[in-house]
């Protein structure tokens, strides 16, 4: 099948790719650029493993092809840890607070938290719950995950962080 | 000692070791999406397989033409049931004595089985081929209702075994039968009844679900022509086994088979077993001489690899007219779709399903269980649960509710009048276990009075006076259970996959530096392995668990174990580092003898340290034992700091809990709210707090979607309706109610540490919990038993059902 060129930015770096019109923006980061973080969970765009930062929106990226990203300003989870490799409030908040377990949503988690947060810095319990239901989790109850970004928001606000997870 | 020497307790606080909030190691790479997950392996010349499935749900094959697909660009081959059977690899053998077909030959059995396996450069050219493989089909009569399965005019489902008159488990009844199994005095039973002053009869059924973990089974297989090895790296729970079984599917010796589980997303019982993706990409990389990956979608994940239950329990209790429990008697009906591929114990094709009588002493007890095929996908397999406890535990649970109703009593109080007595441990159920230990008063009394049941019933009882009097339409139920676990298969003497007993393993070796490296024969698929193995060690060796790396997985070079379900890892692997740790121990003391010049009995062990006694400035840490080990050893011992244990455990363990949980039912609408749900569970010793609770709340969560909406259904023709996030019920963040935790310790007497496991507590004490609680609300109205799962819809048509919509 013919290819498009397409050119992007990745977690602030420039990107050339050669893609097929039909793939996927999940696959084109997986495969061509080895960024393995976001996960596929269902094809369905139900479960958000998926999720990248693109343009300053959330976005699922299993049902979005990689042609559609051109142009696009994307960040993955691989794009959230400061250079000198300090994890962000997010990534901090979920270790802290337990928010992970097998680790196979966490990234998708993280990055809509990540805009959630942009959108709603100092969110309600209920705020979070509703802000995170478009990203599944089969391990933690999301218990942990609400506390998570309730710390990461705190630390994002430079307020102190309370209450370990149970 | 001096006044340097820091106290017991901030020794102790360093090490991180048991019982300590240890945050978890692992979280360091899967928060920056790090993670291994197998679909992340990327190898040279990597190529791509992908299913064409059966759309019928039974039918007879009569053309497979695989011109069309074979031109799709990129496509290397399509495999066939003609491909495998000359290596007899067109059929698998199950873990439950039955054969799988790997790909269907003269018919299929069941919607989207597996026909043929397309091999492609890239995953898109492989599925636009999967679609361009033509099938001749003819549709055959359709069994998906178990209770027809054994008419006299049932379909033949299984052509290959229909003359066989035994089963794996003795005779058959019925060519679509596939079991029959009892256990108890019936005779003894049947004469309670007789006796009875008050019974109660339920079919109590317990729907078609599945595990669903969010990362689907997926392998990649490479097979190196030249060593004549396969390596194969794929989301299994139980990486050791599927060693085995690959060489003696595949003839490859064990030795050249290496079997790699990488991180693992989520697993609850589905990545047990063996599937056919498994041994086609096995195949197609000795076919094509490339790695090979397979991936599920999620589509095929949840309509083909492993169900779970699909248990139908017609079930009695017999009791005095005061409640005491006299008698149990339950039938059981299961569903294992068109092979059996349950993966229980050998010798228990019904799983710990006599673990039925639950928490309370039924003097006696009888229970059959008749297994049948119908053209539904196959499996049985446990989610998040041990082998068939969720559905004995919903099945008593329910029934001591529909009992207590019948007497007019008190479902708590009722429990309470029959619970096992703290002095009757260890206690002899009437269906053949032992239950290790427990004090079911104290915890059922300390859920109770942490809720405040009695005012709960108070304030129910008044919304049931003002919905009476038409001020209100909504129902408050309560729902109360206490449930008692059989986990960590477990004893050599009963307990074996495939002949192979089911102990597990672990392996510590100490560096001269007192770093530490361990292997165990479990898999972790996200309940921290890493961290708490570690904490094990740390506590019994003294070496900060910071120091310490906990590996598994790797079958080259894990010690032999048999995975991770079942809540099996901490019974026995758990067991078996404790066990190992005290070998090294032991080796330590000697060193330190011979290092202060004292006999081994004039040391003690002061959490890091060997002391001699009475005199506590001379001691030797174990760091510097570890050194120690590697330059200067006592003559007669070996130099080297290591050891490994294969733990056969004694019993089962017997974790148990008391739920309690408040739900409003909007009558008109079937929307029901979960208020408040408490949950006390015991799990004896506890290794990390912290990640015990983060396994309970997602127990629960698992919980609530099964009994509140998850359902794999059938059509009449055999269509699998809605096997996609789009009708699966997933909970999402807004719907999970908040959970409230809490606990009493009860160690486990036969377990090094004392621990009992926890991953499944909360799924098999939660089901029953919300389905007791929906019932609650309306069993003032006549209604007896409402089945699960309690969508919405349901719950709207039990309120119709009761004429409260007018």
């Amino acid at each position: 099948m013919a290819k498009t060129p397409i050119t992007l930015k990745v977690n602030g770096k420039p990107v050339d790719g050669l893609v097929e019109p039909r793939t996927l923006l999940i696959h084109f980061l997986r495969e061509q650029l080895n960024l393995t973080g976001p996960h596929i969970g269902c094809d369905t765009s139900h479960c958000g493993a998926c999720t990248v930062d693109l343009n300053g929106k959330s976005v699922k990226s299993c049902t979005m092809f990689a042609v559609q990203a051109n142009g696009a300003d994307v960040l993955t989870i691989e794009g959230m840890a400061a250079p000198d490799g300090t994890l962000h409030a997010l990534q901090e908040g979920f270790r802290e607070m337990h928010g992970l377990q097998c680790g196979y949503c966490t990234p998708g988690m993280i990055m809509r938290g990540y805009r959630l947060l942009k959108e709603n810095p100092n969110p309600s319990e209920d705020e979070i719950r509703f802000g995170i239901s478009g990203n599944l989790c089969r391990c933690t109850g999301y218990q942990n995950i609400v506390k998570a970004i309730q710390y990461a928001a705190a630390k994002l606000a430079g307020a102190p962080v309370k209450e370990a997870a149970e | 000692m001096n006044d340097m020497t820091p106290s017991q307790a901030e020794r102790a606080e360093k090490l991180q070791g048991m019982g300590c909030k240890r945050k978890r190691v692992e979280d360091i790479r899967f928060v920056q999406g790090k993670g291994n997950y197998v679909d992340d392996l990327k190898l040279p010349g990597m190529l791509y397989g992908d299913f064409t499935r059966s759309p019928y749900g039974h039918a007879r094959i009569k053309k497979i033409d695989a011109t069309k697909a074979k031109a799709v660009p990129g496509v290397l081959a399509v495999l066939t049931a003609a491909d495998l059977k000359p290596l007899s690899l067109h059929y698998m053998p199950t873990l439950a004595g039955d054969v799988a077909a790997v790909l269907a030959e003269e018919k299929v059995l069941y919607q989207n089985q597996e026909v043929a396996f397309v091999i492609a450069e890239d995953r898109y050219a492989a599925a636009d081929a999967a679609e361009l493989v033509e099938v001749e089909y003819e549709a055959l009569p359709v069994l998906v209702d178990p209770f027809k399965a054994m008419a006299p005019d049932a379909p033949v489902l299984r052509e290959d075994i229909k003359d066989k008159t035994d089963g794996a488990h003795g005779k058959r009844k019925h060519y679509n039968h596939i079991f029959a199994w009892e256990i108890g005095d019936k005779e003894a039973t049947d004469q309670a009844f007789k006796k009875a002053e008050v019974t109660i009869k339920e079919l109590i059924s317990y729907q078609r679900v599945h595990p669903c973990p969010l990362e689907t089974c997926q392998c990649v297989a490479s097979f190196d022509k030249i060593r004549g090895e396969l390596t194969l790296w794929g989301t299994f729970q139980a990486p050791h086994v599927i060693r085995t079984v690959a060489s003696l599917i595949s003839k490859i010796p064990e030795h050249k088979i290496h079997v790699i589980a990488p991180d693992i997303g989520g697993g609850f019982g589905n990545k047990v077993g063996a599937y056919p993706g498994y041994i086609c990409a096995v195949v197609a990389s000795i076919v094509t001489g490339r790695p090979v990956k397979w991936v599920e979608d999620r589509i095929e994940n949840l309509s083909t690899t492993s169900f779970a239950r699909d248990y139908h329990m017609t079930t009695e209790i017999a009791a005095t007219k005061d409640g005491k429990v006299t008698g149990l008697r339950v039938h059981v009906l299961a569903d294992h779709g068109a092979f059996d591929a349950c993966a229980d114990p050998s010798k228990w094709p019904a799983g710990f399903f006599n673990i039925v009588t639950g928490s309370y002493d039924f003097p006696v007890a009888h229970c059959a269980v008749d297994g049948v095929y119908t053209n539904k996908a196959p499996g049985g397999v446990a989610y998040r649960c041990s082998f068939r406890v969720t559905e004995a535990a919903y099945c008593i649970e329910r029934a001591m509710d529909i009992l207590a109703q019948k007497l007019g009593m008190d479902p708590a109080e009722l429990r309470m009048k029959n619970l096992v007595r703290k002095e009757q441990f260890p206690y002899q159920s009437a269906l053949g276990w032992e239950y290790d230990s427990g004090d079911y008063h104290a915890a059922m009394q300390k859920a109770m009075d942490t809720v405040g049941y009695q005012k709960l019933r108070a304030e129910q009882k008044a919304k049931q006076e003002s919905f009476r009097r038409g001020e209100t339409r909504e129902l408050m139920g309560i729902g109360v259970i206490f449930f008692t676990e059989i986990v960590g298969a477990g004893p050599s003497r009963n307990c074996d996959i495939l002949g192979i007993a089911m102990f597990d393993s672990a392996e510590i070796r100490i560096h001269p530096t007192g770093a530490v490296i361990a292997r165990m024969g479990t898999k972790s698929q996200g309940q921290g392995h890493e961290t708490t193995y570690a904490q094990i060690i740390a506590t019994e060796l003294g070496l900060p668990a910071d120091d310490i790396t906990i590996e598994e997985g790797n079958t080259d070079t894990a010690p032999y174990g048999l995975g991770t379900y079942g809540s099996r890892s901490t019974p026995t692997a758990g067991a078996a580092t404790a066990m190992a740790a005290r070998k090294i121990k032991a080796k330590a003391q000697m060193i330190a003898a011979d290092l202060l010049e004292v006999s081994e009995y004039d040391l003690e062990w002061d959490v890091d340290r060997f002391r001699v006694k009475g005199n506590p400035e001379r001691f030797k840490t174990m760091k510097e034992l570890a050194w120690a080990a590697y330059n200067r050893v006592p003559k007669g011992l070996e130099p080297g700091l290591e050891a490994v244990n294969y733990y056969d455990p004694p019993n089962m363990t017997y974790p148990f809990g008391a739920y309690i949980c408040v739900v409003d039912v909007d009558v008109d609408t079937g929307v029901t709210k979960v208020r408040r749900f408490y949950a006390l569970d015991d799990c004896g010793t506890r290794i990390n707090p912290m990640i015990i609770e983060g396994q309970i709340h997602g127990g629960l969560t698992e919980a609530f979607g099964i009994a509140m909406g998850q359902e794999i259904r059938y059509d009449e023709v055999g269509n699998v309706t809605g096997p996609s996030f789009m009708d699966y019920f997933m909970p999402t963040a807004v719907e999970t109610p908040k959970w409230e935790t809490d606990w009493t310790t009860t160690p486990s007497p036969h377990h090094p540490i004392g621990a009992k496991g926890v991953g499944e507590s909360p799924n098999v004490g939660g089901v029953p919990c919300f389905a007791n609680a929906v019932n609650d609300a309306f069993k003032f109205l006549g209604s007896t038993h409402i089945p699960m799962p309690h969508d919405h819809w349901r719950t709207w048509m039990a309120a119709d059902k009761l004429g409260l919509h007018g």
